[in-house]
């Protein structure tokens, strides 16, 4: 049975002479009133509204379960090449401000929301979202089953996919997701890592820790979060060598979030290798954990429809709590990486098993899969920059 | 840790009786705990007033009391059944109550009986005010401003701090009496002076006014290890000012951004840590003001509450039995998720699709009671509706209320009316928002006058929209067809929703239609020699019979003997309350048939809608009974709510009652033809 056959109702087209009465409880959201379509690569089509901008986007079509921080979501860099469906199906209704963004732009492919909120209700928001996505000229699409795409997508897998409001013909626009580029063997940390070093600001304190930060598409809470701990952050591009960056004789180094496939990304397992030898403190988050992986000699798999959202379970196996965190990857690092004896597994995710955090038992080095710094989700995890400061701390006093 | 080993025996303290406030929630929380508890091999007694409650039927404790919820009582019992620990948190505020006057009057230490699910402490905390206070500030949160004072001079002191309007409670007076809003300093001396000699203490409580402000609600829980979870945020519909028991509320909470919604978490756990509830569920109401974003914490309740029996049913996340289990010294992350069957219980559930609680009131049968809405509860039951959007869950809800409106169907509002009812909350007030949005009024007016947040305006303003495009596009149609050949005008009302052409009825009482003879041979209801007639509007006990719930009014707090005894009462035959149109009604209306159902029919288990009910089943005659029950002497088989109601998402709306009945509309839609008279 092909995925078609299995959801009739998702095919559903609307055509522009057809009454709004047609779609029951919905309205045109968008100031441009057009269709919108979404295919993914497998032949599953949906027809629904246009949403943010006009115009074509490709990407790997993922889903988020977090029920708000849509703003977030939408400016985390993570998401680069992503055409994020939310699951809840209210998105919008607090519009959008000035100070819940992850970065200066939204960096999604594309949006797809269940239905997109007219009034934008916050004594913060700014604006509405669907203003804010036009003119960033991120595509859109509402007002389609997002619970028959999310659970096509856990069914089969994240799947590639295109939103355009241009054209409706079916094969076209199946044709093109098919054409797109795989996230497999991507290296996207590339394309989203600041051209040219720079100083991030630092911590009031005396003696703040000097940290020279990898930005593979970093989130700006990490950087919040590093110098409220005390840090004097310089974020250095992707591809930084690991000798320039001894160079800057810092403390500790860490290695940020970001897009794509770990694996492509030899030149941050070469330079966090270097490092390491160096024994200089590292803490890699996310893609910065997949890479240190790598570094330490494991392997990366990709997750069949990845973790995206704010309530995963994650056991810390050094104390038995259970945090609540926010996750956003596609990949992760393979088990088998802890037959070495040097390297000790600290945190489960509880849902499936899979890798979340580790440690090495003769250098200081600490990493999670997972987003301490939340934004959006739980605040469980922010002891997590403590740590690393504890281990900036203990080289510091031999 | 695993289970606690020195647990062997458990008494559940149950609700007692039925009252506005404290409904079937309680029973429906009892009986997970107490299935929870005999699962882990823990023996259960159980003490409840209550007969007509599930938890009481043999087959559930080990041991059931039906007695008076008194601390004699209690003492008595736990000198006979001796158990290792007391589980106070599911029975209501009744029950910790009870427990707090046992472990004062010294009993459970004298026996060696421990407190489980909460402490002393916690339940001290949660409910003394100053204390509360007093915790909030150790911890950095915010209360809403306020101070004692003993004369108007010292009053005048703390208004400085709390500003205009404020709120006057006079210490230690019955449900509050004496103390009131007020917004200029002329009514507050006036205000004050009469507090203070109502105070048997000569003492007020100054309090800053939190009135409008959104309002908000975490349902949290908590194990031994500091594991902490919340399980489900709503938000009040109606702003503060409004009890949340006569609010309609919505989960998950829909206009907090990330940033606020994690403040609201950490404010949670750091709250149930200071409080000191070791394990289990607590529910925390915080108030937001809608201008500047400050928040304040209200109350926390220590226990399983009305909110958590929504929460439950809203995730999918059965509260009282985990907190049951937790009690016993389990971990979240030791518990299965009973929904996955393979993930621990340690996660915070998220939803896909919105649902919406609508309160039920029935101030038909009290008609001493002021139907204005405010701090004090009036409703008797509640609707819940799951919808993937906003609007299809309220209006879902709405037709759940059986009030005799399909939505928003009403066209019985009076236009002139609209001012004053918005001003003053009513149980119809959402019905003239819904009017006031038809009619073009401006959201800001209606949001200054109301406190409903502009973001559920406008997806009323939704609904009220595309009614008029439905209407409009009908028109045509319905030209059409009156031009056709053999097509009735009722079925063309019919096919147009009915509602514009054929007003319902609305003024309702609920009848039980097994009981009352007249339904059986069909005869119409004026000639039916019905035991109470329903015009009268007061709660007799006759016709109270099942509900268990009669004299649960405002103003009134009589309640019957002959709660469940009633011999009409067969399994099979239960499921129904149904509108019945009142004698005052037009003569239409009585030519409307009553309605049949097949025996079982009504079941709700049968009925697709209400995947949150469970039979009806007959209570086995030949189950364990305690010396307690038989020598009560309640032998009678009573139809009743299954306590497992677990509400499968997506599924319609449920109705679930104080009168302790969950039932689905569609149950009530099977009808058969007419009978002829």
């Amino acid at each position: 049975m092909t995925a078609e056959e299995t959801l009739p109702s998702a095919r559903r087209t609307l055509t522009p002479e057809e009454p709004a009465s047609a779609v029951l409880c919905s309205r045109i959201v968008s100031s441009n009133g057009t269709r919108a379509t979404l295919a993914l690569e497998d032949g599953l089509v949906f027809e629904g509204r246009s949403f943010g901008a006009t115009g074509e986007t490709t990407g790997e079509v993922v889903f988020n379960t977090a029920m708000c921080g849509y703003q977030e979501v939408l400016t985390d860099p993570s998401y680069a090449g992503q055409i994020v469906t939310m699951t809840y199906p209210h998105i919008g209704n607090y519009g959008v401000n000035r100070d819940d963004v992850e970065s200066v732009r939204p960096q999604v492919a594309g949006f797809i929301v269940r239905e997109a909120s007219t009034k934008a209700s916050s004594w913060r928001a700014s604006g509405e979202l669907h203003r804010y996505l036009e003119e960033a000229g991120v595509v859109g699409i509402s007002e389609i089953d997002t619970r028959a795409l999310t659970r096509h997508l856990r069914t089969h897998g994240a799947k590639r996919g295109v939103v355009s409001t241009r054209s409706h013909d079916r094969e076209e626009l199946v044709a093109k997701a098919r054409g797109s580029r795989s996230m497999v063997g991507l290296d996207l940390a590339r394309e989203v890592t600041c051209p040219e070093p720079y100083h991030f600001g630092s911590a009031p304190a005396p003696h703040p820790y000097k940290v020279v930060a990898y930005d593979f598409g970093m989130k700006q809470n990490i950087l919040r979060m590093l110098t409220a701990a005390g840090c004097d952050v310089t974020v250095v591009p992707a591809t930084t060598s690991g000798d320039d960056t001894l160079a800057l004789k810092p403390d500790g180094v860490f290695l940020s979030n970001g897009p794509g496939d770990p694996e492509p990304c030899d030149y941050a397992v070469e330079a966090s290798r270097r490092i390491m030898d160096a024994r200089v403190p590292m803490f890699g988050i996310c893609l910065g954990h997949q890479i240190l992986g790598l570094a330490c000699g494991g392997k990366t798999f990709k997750l069949k429809f990845g973790h995206r959202g704010a309530n995963h379970p994650v056991k810390n196996l050094g104390t038995g709590h259970v945090e609540v965190t926010s996750q956003n990857h596609g990949f992760s690092v393979d088990p088998a990486l802890f037959e070495r004896p040097e390297l000790v597994l600290t945190h489960v995710n509880l849902n499936d098993g899979t890798v979340e955090g580790f440690r090495h038992r003769d250098l200081p080095v600490i990493s999670v899969q997972y987003h301490p710094e939340a934004s959006p989700g739980p605040h469980d995890s922010h002891y997590l920059f403590g740590d690393f400061i504890q281990l900036m701390e203990a080289r510091r006093q031999p | 840790m695993p289970k606690d080993p020195s647990l062997k025996s458990v008494l559940v303290i149950g609700s007692g009786p039925i009252v506005i406030g404290q409904a079937c929630e309680f029973d429906y929380s009892g009986t997970q705990a107490i299935k929870a508890l005999r699962k882990e091999g823990i023996r259960v007694s159980l003490v409840n007033s209550n007969p007509a409650t599930i938890m009481t039927d043999p087959e559930y404790a080990d041991r059931t009391y039906v007695e008076p919820l008194t601390p004699e009582v209690l003492e008595a019992i736990l000198e006979r059944e001796r158990p290792d620990a007391v589980l106070p948190t599911v029975g209501g505020q009744t029950a910790l109550n009870l427990a707090m006057e046992l472990s004062r009057r010294g009993v459970l230490d004298r026996l060696g009986i421990r407190l489980i699910g909460a402490s002393r402490q916690a339940i001290e905390v949660g409910e003394d005010r100053r204390l509360f206070k007093e915790a909030m500030g150790r911890i950095g949160l915010e209360v809403p401003r306020s101070g004692f004072a003993r004369s108007v001079a010292e009053a005048r002191k703390v208004l400085e701090v709390t500003g205009l309007p404020a709120i006057i409670r006079p210490s230690f007076t019955l449900g509050g009496t004496g103390g009131g809003t007020v917004y200029n300093v002329a009514d507050f001396d006036e205000t004050v002076e009469r507090g203070l000699d109502l105070s048997p203490t000569h003492e007020i409580l100054v309090e800053e006014s939190v009135l409008g402000w959104k309002e908000y609600e975490l349902e949290v829980m908590r194990d031994n290890a500091d594991n902490f979870v919340v399980i489900c945020s709503i938000e009040n519909f109606d702003p503060m000012g409004i009890h949340t028991g006569d609010s309609v509320t919505v989960a998950p909470a829909q206009t907090l951004t990330d940033r606020e919604y994690q403040l609201m978490r950490n404010a949670s756990r750091r709250i149930i840590r200071e409080v000191g509830v070791e394990t289990g569920g607590s529910n925390i109401q915080f108030a937001v003001d809608p201008k500047t974003g400050r928040m304040v914490v209200i109350e926390m309740n220590p226990r399983v509450s009305r909110s958590s029996a929504l929460a439950s049913k809203a995730t999918g996340f059965p509260i009282a039995k985990i907190a049951a289990l937790l009690a016993i010294g389990y971990r979240l992350d030791e518990i299965r998720n009973d929904i996955t069957k393979v993930t621990p219980a340690c996660f915070e559930p998220v939803l896909d699709y919105v649902v919406v609680k609508i309160p039920r009131w029935a101030f038909e049968k009290f008609a001493d009671a002021s139907p204005l809405l405010g701090t004090q509860m009036k409703s008797v039951g509640e609707v819940m509706a799951i919808g993937r959007t906003f609007k299809e869950a309220l209006q879902k809800g709405l037709r759940g209320l059986e009030t005799g409106t399909s939505g928003f169907s009403r066209t019985d509002l009076d236009d002139g009316q609209i001012k004053a009812k918005l001003l003053s909350p009513d149980p119809d007030r959402i019905f003239y928002v819904k009017r006031a949005l038809e009619l073009g009024w401006e959201h800001a007016e209606i949001h200054r006058m109301t406190g409903i947040d502009p973001w559920f305006l406008d997806q009323m303003q939704q609904i009220a929209d595309m009614e008029k495009q439905i209407i409009a596009a009908a028109r045509p149609l319905e030209q059409r067809a009156a031009s056709g050949a053999g097509s009735t005008p009722a079925e063309r009302a019919g096919g147009l929703g009915g509602a514009p052409l054929a007003p319902p009825s609305f003024t309702t009482t609920l009848v039980e239609w097994a009981s009352s003879p007249s339904w059986r041979d069909g005869r119409p209801r004026a000639s039916s020699p019905s035991p109470s007639p329903p015009s009268t509007g007061s709660p007799t006990g006759a016709r109270s019979t099942r509900t268990g719930a009669p004299g649960t009014g405002p103003g009134s707090r009589r309640r019957s003997r002959t709660t469940c005894c009633s011999p009409s009462w067969r399994p099979g035959a239960s499921a129904g309350w149904r509108r019945e149109t009142s004698p005052s009604d037009s003569s239409s209306s009585r030519r409307t048939p009553p309605p049949r159902r097949a025996p079982g029919s009504c079941s709700p288990k049968r009925s697709p809608a209400a995947a949150c009910a469970s039979s009806a089943g007959a209570r086995s005659p030949s189950g364990r009974r305690s010396w307690a029950t038989r020598r009560a002497g309640r032998g009678q088989p009573s139809p009743r709510l299954s306590s497992d109601a677990r509400c499968a998402p997506a599924s319609p709306s449920v109705t679930t009652s104080s009168r302790g009945r969950c039932t689905g509309p569609a149950g009530r839609r099977r009808r058969e033809p007419p009978r002829k008279g």
